[in-house]
């Protein structure tokens, strides 16, 4: 018995092998989303391999921040999956510049897709593209709706009005007022600089100026948000300087904090834990009226390994990816992950249609630091993770911090020098 | 006429170790050694000498955080070897008393963490020390010392110390087992003369049981400096990669696996973080070295 299991553990592993002959491919994919894990065995796969006899797929997900570095290994050693989930902008432009990325501009389903969504995994000519793009997430605040209505208190939509929330929610005490720490320092930065920043620095007009040298990361529409960043401390828990972000997670979840400052992609998860009712704001403007600006951040797209031995299945596999019958699985199984796809998809979940609805009303952006700008050394993207918490605790005036990263920028970028 | 034999045993029976030994530490140690005197110019590997070391040791940007990381490190070492062996040699002391109770127990107690991963050690004392749902700041509460908590992984001031505490906790076993040896291998015979000398209890100790022992604090002294200037996982696991807060618990391990697998953003540089890799291999062999032919060569010995 024992070695009849061996013997056909053995012929399926034969099978697999030898794929790119036999009917059955199997296809891995790689990603960091490993919160994502049952909704694709659950629901993307399922549709995909039954549109697809003789396709299987797997999804072999990896710790967040470990991807990139075990990506690059696997894909240096030759054991990466077939598909890759492709971090946007430089990650992923290396990874095809070496080769391990094939060029997808043929595919045909690419033409469902805006220039933007595809401009986060394109050459910077915009000759190439070499990831199927698949979804944004979006910045802004989840808030406690129990809470507010306990404590009567109005979303806010200015600055004022937002401190004056947290005031308000601070004075009564039941409430941490924020959930947030600055001990995995990347929060301060994704949902505190790049949530709140693109209505200082007005979207894509900033940030593109930025990228041409015309702003400098001292001009005061990129300082201010490190000042209004320093404000937030007082809002935040106890001991937030070790709060993790798993910790924030929780005390949002667990209803002991109203605020979150998120990203939207924590909606399934906050749907799943949280049993209050959830509802959004978006990052307050600094005058009642003004134009809105969100980061609608590309974050995923889906490539290939260039050394998949199952090409034509992963293209089949890409191309149903591009199709307006995915942009409907995917949107709905993970809501707060938007598709990219120009069709429009209708939503089901509450929050995440009042996040998306905020693309009707305001620019959208993505962050600042994401494209073309981190590519030196010094790391303008990391830099701006210490440079956030370093404005929430106070530890050094933002005209410095600004001035911190400009010169760290000009060391390598030449439209700043 | 007699012809020599070759003695093809020796070589069958040496070749498995060697082998192994060699595919798996000495030919990655010398390619890791030659990838740092490459760099990448649009895709392809160009020889550049010694550059990556001046890049490393001179280039501001590199040179600050490379200063910090063996600056930490050095910090690391030292709380190691002032908090870590002194109360390993004590808990040894207590350990080999001959009328000490559950000896047994206390040993296995104490040697147990050393068992442990890193991982499980790093993300239990982060849960302890967590100022959200810790019990570190309940239990200083309960004897009405919550003013001295602090959250302290998260402050730059606190955070290294910390964690280097948290790795004595964990590796205090080892120095504790290597003494207790050497001070059960001291014959009764020359402990029973220095009573009739008149040397007895705690001079006992100073004068006759340390002597003996200082071999073995050498050995655990370099297997500490080793050891803390290898470290990267408890780091790792408790503060992330960027070894934060501001990298202030950034040690040349986190500093080199951010460098050559990259971070974030922060794209991989293997040629760079071999140059870490060659320089923390550098400060060992030195480090070593200053031991074995400074010290372990003058320390006097007594045969027992």
């Amino acid at each position: 018995m024992k070695r009849n299991v061996l013997s056909l553990a053995l012929m399926s592993t034969a099978l697999i092998a030898s794929g790119a002959y036999a009917q059955d491919a199997t296809l891995t994919i790689e990603s960091w989303r490993n919160d994502d894990l049952a909704l694709w065995q659950e629901k993307i796969i399922p549709a995909f391999e039954a549109a697809n006899p003789g396709i299987k797929v797997v999804f072999s997900p990896s710790a967040p921040a470990e991807y990139n570095a075990v990506l690059n290994s696997k894909l240096e050693a030759g054991s990466a999956g077939d598909l890759i989930t492709c971090r946007p902008f430089d990650a992923s432009l290396a990874l095809y510049e070496a080769g391990h990325l094939t060029d997808l501009s043929d595919l045909e389903a690419m033409s469902n897709f805006s220039d933007v969504a595809k401009s986060a995994w394109q050459t910077d000519d915009a000759s190439v593209s070499f990831c199927v793009p698949m979804a944004s997430v979006i910045h802004g605040f989840i808030y406690n709706k129990d809470a507010f209505n306990e404590l009567g208190i109005e979303v806010p939509t200015t600055e004022a009005e937002f401190f004056a929330a947290l005031d308000m929610i601070k004075e009564d005490g039941t409430y941490i007022p924020m959930a947030m720490g600055t001990n995995d320092q990347w929060e301060a930065a994704t949902m505190g600089y790049n949530n709140i920043g693109p209505n200082y620095w007005k979207g894509e007009e900033g940030r593109l100026a930025l990228i041409n040298g015309e702003q400098k990361l001292t001009d005061p529409q990129w300082v201010a948000p490190y000042a209004t960043l320093a404000k937030w401390a007082g809002y935040l828990g106890d001991g937030y300087e070790a709060q993790t972000y798993p910790d924030s997670q929780n005390l949002f979840t667990l209803g002991r904090a109203a605020v979150y400052p998120a990203g939207s992609w924590e909606i399934s998860g906050f749907n799943t834990q949280a049993d209050f009712e959830m509802g959004a704001f978006k990052p307050p403007v600094q005058n009642a009226g003004d134009t809105c600006y969100i980061s609608d951040h590309t974050d995923i797209g889906i490539g290939m390994n260039a050394a998949s031995e199952n090409q034509e299945a992963a293209r089949t596999f890409l191309a149903w990816v591009a199709s307006p019958e995915f942009a409907g699985i995917f949107g709905n199984a993970l809501p707060g992950f938007f598709p990219l796809s120009s069709t429009p998809v209708e939503l089901d979940d509450p929050l995440a249609k009042e996040i998306v609805g905020w693309r009707e009303e305001c620019e959208s952006t993505i962050r600042s630091t994401y494209q073309i700008l981190s590519r030196g050394t010094p790391n303008l993207e990391n830099e701006t993770w210490g440079a956030s918490v370093a404005a929430i605790k106070g530890a050094e005036a933002p005209e410095a911090l600004g001035q911190k990263l400009q010169d760290g920028l000009a060391s390598w970028y030449a439209p700043h020098q | 006429m007699q012809t020599r034999r070759i003695r093809w045993h020796i070589a069958v029976f040496l070749a498995p170790a060697v082998l192994v030994y060699t595919a798996v530490m000495i030919f990655p140690l010398f390619n890791t050694l030659r990838l740092a005197l490459f760099t990448e110019v649009d895709q392809t590997r160009v020889y550049v000498g010694l550059q990556n070391f001046r890049t490393l040791f001179f280039d501001p940007i590199w040179s600050e955080q490379f200063w910090n990381a063996l600056g930490n490190n050095f910090w690391f070492f030292l709380i190691h070897m002032l908090v870590q062996n002194p109360i390993g040699v004590a808990l040894a002391a207590l350990l080999s008393h001959p009328r000490l109770r559950f000896a047994a127990l206390y040993r296995s107690a104490i040697f147990i963490p050393t068992i442990l991963s890193f991982v499980i050690v790093g993300f239990a004392w982060k849960l302890i020390l967590s100022p959200l749902w810790g019990i570190a700041p309940s239990m200083l509460d309960a004897i009405g010392l919550k003013s001295l908590f602090a959250p302290w992984l998260g402050k730059e001031e606190y955070a290294l110390t910390t964690l280097a505490l948290v790795s004595v906790w964990q590796f205090v076993g080892i120095p504790m087992m290597l003494i207790y040896a050497a001070l059960l291998s001291i014959p009764e015979e020359i402990l029973e003369a220095g009573e009739i000398d008149g040397i007895t209890g705690a001079s006992a100790f100073w004068k006759i049981k340390l002597p003996l022992i200082l071999p073995s604090i050498g050995i655990i002294s370099i297997l500490t400096f080793v050891g803390n200037f290898n470290a990267f996982d408890l780091i790792y696991v408790s503060q992330g990669a960027l070894a934060g807060p501001d990298f202030s618990t950034d040690i040349l391990g986190t500093f080199m696996y951010r460098t050559f697998f990259g971070f974030q953003l922060q794209l991989g540089d293997p040629h760079m973080g071999s140059a870490i890799a060659g320089a923390m291999f550098a400060i060992i062999l030195v480090g070593v070295c200053i031991y074995l032919f400074g010290i372990q060569t003058r320390m006097r010995r007594y045969q027992l």
